[in-house]
């Protein structure tokens, strides 16, 4: 009698071993039988979800090496272009001119909104458009103006080939000035790092970067949320692309599926984005 | 047979000086080739104009400002307190702790200059912000302070290096003198080691001005022209890093060979000036 429950237990075990292994190869079976090296680079909000995915693949298929490099979406269609790497992501659609000079192939695998953050120490945790547009353009410079502390306003901007500058840019302040005195950081990590330090500071980061030590300003009375992005109702939102020249094949193709795929979806999530489509 | 094979040697040793030589300047010819479409629009107008991409303006006189501004205050906050260790070092303190100190001073020579800049951000950084009460703590200041201690070990080892030179008579006749040892340091090894001392401040300020990451990280990289210390402002170096990413056929992309055409000059200069010295000094001993 015992020896039946404990053989009841075994095969309970080994059919959990064998449905948990059907699922890792139901996603990942495009990866068997590959091997070689993947290279990816390009734009820094991408790098969570490229972490975590070449993480899975590699240790499923060892023989299977996965590269994944920073730069910002500039260096990602650079490199891509010029073939010194697999794929190459931008926070942004790479434009005509440069679809064209390096033949790229464009796949759009996420949405990612931009949020105003500022210290968590600040009151000021509303704003209207128009105040961002003010105090990004310079006009507004005392955190006293818009219902803060009576203390000169911190301005942190990204460098000119971030995609996460650009959306901000172009959808939040409707290609206004920046000042030319703003502090320029070189990545969404370095943008928390800064504000996070600095009690009278104001930036913007990828909303799947927003954590604790900054806190989010609302624009026009949306809080930027994963949540509020996937509805449409924030509207400083980009899409995510991971770039290839000339359509993928082998590892490229079965990494990019693998985006799309259920499990890839996941990640996605889990990095703070809304997978797409 | 043997001066023939000589010869060949010596064409051999011949070729990779001039090929060694040649690639400096080839690196010049390149970047005066790729900064070519800018420096067409004029030099004056690049090296006067405000940096504005939108605007059609990609001028760097903000970061020619910048670079320079802030390699002037650290050399200048560095310059004393690099002199005062040396004495300390070399002739002024005992035997037992100025070993100790030399040693400290040279591994702080090869500290990664990353380690200065993060250091910079979170414990300068926050210190001037909160004592000055204005700005974000990222300026010129906090970059010269910390570009001030990156150099240091340079001029030091310089300095100690120049004092242990002094012939050991001059020393000793000024002691026989009555002198002490506050006057032998001033009026004796001082005036001696000038040339060294010069030399020193000459390769530090070049250090300085050629350093990347400490002010990428803490001057705060604006494209501002800056109207006091506690500005955040962009050096020249610092400029190539952050458009490095931008499009190739771009303007923006242009002007970082602009930025490293200047940067070369600079640097030309401070090492002409640092042989132009040297040379005086072989001389003057013959």
């Amino acid at each position: 009698m015992r020896k039946q429950y404990v053989v009841a237990a075994l095969a309970v075990i080994f059919s959990l071993f064998v449905l948990t292994a059907d699922c890792i190869s139901g996603e990942l079976e495009a990866f068997g039988g590959q091997k070689g090296t993947l290279k990816i680079s390009g734009g820094t909000a991408h790098i969570p979800v490229m972490k975590e995915a070449a993480q899975r693949i590699m240790s499923a298929f060892p023989d299977i090496q996965i590269s994944i490099a920073a730069g910002g979406s500039g260096v990602g269609i650079k490199q891509v272009g010029e073939g010194l790497v697999n794929i190459g992501n931008t926070g942004r659609k790479p434009t005509d001119d440069e679809i064209a000079r390096y033949q790229l192939k464009v796949h759009q695998w996420a949405l990612d909104g931009v949020g105003v953050v500022v210290n968590p120490k600040n009151r000021v945790k509303a704003l209207t458009k128009a105040q961002v547009m003010d105090i990004f353009a310079g006009r507004i410079d005392n955190w006293k103006s818009v219902g803060g502390e009576n203390r000169k306003i911190n301005l942190y901007t990204r460098d000119e080939a971030s995609g996460t500058r650009e959306v901000f840019w172009e959808k939040a302040l409707d290609k206004g000035t920046i000042s030319p005195s703003a502090n320029v950081v070189v990545s969404n990590g370095a943008m928390k790092s800064a504000v996070a330090q600095d009690s009278y500071g104001i930036g913007y980061v990828s909303v799947g970067h927003i954590d604790s030590t900054v806190a989010p300003v609302a624009l026009d009375g949306v809080i930027p949320t994963i949540k509020t992005v996937k509805e449409g109702k924030y509207k400083i939102a980009r899409g995510l692309y991971s770039n290839t020249k000339g359509e993928p094949t082998g590892l490229t193709r079965a990494f990019i599926n693998y985006l799309y795929s259920r499990e890839g979806r996941k990640i996605v999530e889990k990095g703070g984005f809304i997978p797409f489509p | 047979m043997n001066n023939w094979k000589e010869r060949g040697i010596e064409k051999i040793f011949l070729l990779s000086t001039i090929i060694s030589s040649s690639i400096t300047l080839l690196i010049l010819g390149f970047m005066a080739y790729m900064a070519l479409p800018l420096l067409r629009g004029g030099l004056f107008r690049l090296l006067t104009e405000p940096w504005m991409p939108q605007q059609g303006f990609y001028g760097i006189y903000p970061m020619i400002v910048g670079t320079s501004v802030i390699s002037l205050l650290s050399l200048l906050i560095a310059f004393p307190v690099s002199l005062g260790c040396s004495f300390l070092i070399s002739s002024i303190g005992p035997k037992s702790l100025s070993a100790v100190f030399r040693r400290i001073v040279q591994m702080m020579t090869g500290i990664p200059t990353v380690i200065y800049g993060f250091v910079g951000i979170f414990l300068l950084v926050p210190l001037i912000r909160e004592f000055f009460q204005g700005g974000s703590g990222m300026c010129i200041l906090t970059a010269a302070l910390m570009l001030g201690v990156l150099i240091s070990p340079t001029m030091i080892l310089f300095f100690c290096d120049s004092f242990d030179r002094v012939p050991r008579s001059y020393i000793d006749a000024a002691d026989s003198l009555g002198a002490n040892r506050l006057q032998t340091l001033l009026y004796v090894i001082l005036p001696s080691a000038r040339e060294g001392i010069v030399i020193g401040v000459l390769l530090a300020f070049g250090r300085a001005m050629g350093d990347t990451l400490v002010s990428l990280m803490i001057a705060g990289n604006s494209i501002a022209e800056p109207k006091s210390i506690l500005d955040s402002v962009r050096t020249l170096t610092a400029h190539i890093a952050l458009v490095i990413a931008a499009d190739y056929e771009s303007p923006e992309f242009r002007s970082i060979f602009a930025c490293g055409l200047v940067l070369y000059l600079f640097i030309t200069i401070v090492i002409l000036a640092v042989r132009r010295l040297a040379f005086r000094k072989s001389e003057e001993r013959a």
